[in-house]
């Protein structure tokens, strides 16, 4: 009887001690705890991406004239210019908010709406800026990563950000009619994700583990961001 | 004839200390980008995707100025030293066609782009440097990319190339340490070969 009862014990420290090494094991657990379950979610997006959205987008490419996407992608970057000036007010770079929404007046109404980035040409540079980046700078670390299928890498951060975007709109607001605001949705996503097509098709050759890559390189992308391109130096480890 | 002759001093003059003298870690990148983004714009046949044509700029203007062992080594961090000078062979092999295929399928878009350079911050008999660019692309905020630049005897070479911030060499070093951690450095070497074994990137999409 007390020997059963021992070999019960010692088999539940024995999982215990192999559940808590494969906790070990699955690094960087500290920005990705939720790797498996990102994984998984990784999986059904390669699926539905790579049958539908990915199809579209290089119909998109395909069918669209460059001059007609592009006036498309100068539409929605006019709009994202907004937000950057937003950001940079929030962020007290009164410079570059000023520059941001200079080109926003400018595009709006000699560019026809933001379809021509008439303040690129004038040498108004755009910048990068968003909600995500503003979070970091106040000192708001990025939480987990998180994969969302059909919406690609982010963070709780980052993730919080995105959404506060989408609902501030304005093509929400502005657009009433649901089926024209909706196709205006669809295009802007056909626009987004047309525009990824060539540096996936690097990342599809540069990458030994896709999930992997994408996330490290985002981090490191999002940190640098936040840090301007100087971001802090990680332990160099020369191996010379 | 000998009016020919009479100059000819002078000609080899002028061409001797331009041999002699090194080209500065800065002119070198200008030099180098220049000169691609000029074929680039000119050659239909990459712009149309031509593999055989990307990979012939890359090998002829690119490849030559880079310090792949360097590259490897850092990119490998603590395993470099444990892998023998065939497995670090094998592995600085790999790692440069990674790299050549990978860039490769991207060559073609950057036709669009225009770079500023930005002054060079040196000292004399520094033998490491960092040279600083921005390229512009239409209707997208600017990008930086930076190369660390070490003075080898072979003249000016870059051993990593800063992205927006982003480190290539760094980039690598996670993809290679957990391929190390799991399957050693034979396996490493096994899984660039597999994938350098494997098709040809595409094309770029018709523009």
């Amino acid at each position: 009887m007390r020997t059963r009862r021992q070999g019960h014990l010692r088999s539940f420290a024995v999982a215990l001690a192999a559940l808590l090494l494969a906790g070990c094991a699955a690094t960087p657990s500290r920005v990705d705890p939720f790797e498996p379950f990102n994984r998984a979610m990784f999986s059904v997006h390669e699926v539905v991406d790579g049958n539908v959205v990915k199809p579209i987008a290089e119909g998109y490419v395909k069918f669209v004239p460059e001059l007609v996407r592009t006036g498309v992608a100068n539409f929605f970057g006019n709009i994202d210019d907004l937000f950057i000036g937003i950001n940079n007010v929030l962020e007290g770079d009164g410079n570059r908010a000023g520059d941001d929404f200079g080109r926003v007046l400018l595009n709006t109404t000699f560019g026809l709406g933001g379809i021509f980035d008439l303040a690129s040409m004038m040498g108004i540079e755009k910048h990068n800026q968003d909600f995500g980046i503003t979070f970091g700078k106040w000192g708001i670390e990025q939480g987990p990563y998180l994969f969302v299928p059909l919406f690609g890498p982010t963070t709780v951060r980052d993730g919080t950000g995105t959404v506060i975007r989408y609902f501030l709109g304005p093509v929400t607001y502005i657009i009433t009619d649901v089926p024209v605001r909706n196709i205006v949705y669809g295009v802007g996503y056909a626009n987004v994700r047309s525009q990824a097509l060539e540096t996936e098709k690097v990342v599809d050759t540069a990458a030994i583990d896709k999930y992997r890559f994408i996330r490290n390189a985002y981090l490191r992308a999002r940190q640098a961001q936040v840090y301007e391109g100087k971001p802090p130096p990680e332990p160099e480890d020369e191996g010379q | 004839m000998i009016r020919m002759l009479a100059i000819a001093p002078l000609v080899l003059a002028l061409l001797v200390p331009r041999a002699l003298a090194q080209e500065a870690p800065d002119a070198l990148v200008k030099r180098v980008a220049e000169d691609t983004l000029a074929t680039i714009r000119a050659d239909k046949d990459i712009q149309a995707g031509s593999y055989t044509k990307i990979r012939q700029v890359m090998e002829t203007k690119l490849v030559p100025n880079f310090d792949f062992p360097r590259m490897t080594a850092l990119a490998m961090g603590r395993s470099w030293r444990s892998a023998t000078p065939e497995q670090q062979k094998q592995l600085t092999d790999e790692f440069r066609t990674l790299l050549v295929r990978t860039y490769s399928g991207a060559l073609a878009n950057y036709r669009d782009n225009t770079v500023d350079y930005k002054p060079l911050r040196m000292n004399p008999g520094d033998t490491e440097v960092t040279v600083r660019t921005e390229v512009k692309r239409p209707g997208q905020a600017p990008v930086q990319i930076d190369y660390s630049m070490e003075n080898t005897a072979d003249g000016w070479k870059a051993y990593d190339v800063i992205v927006a911030g982003v480190s290539l060499v760094t980039t690598y070093r996670d993809e290679f340490n957990d391929t190390v951690k799991s399957s050693g450095i034979d396996g490493l070497i096994k899984v660039l070969e597999n994938k350098n074994r494997g098709p040809a990137p595409a094309p770029p999409a018709a523009k």
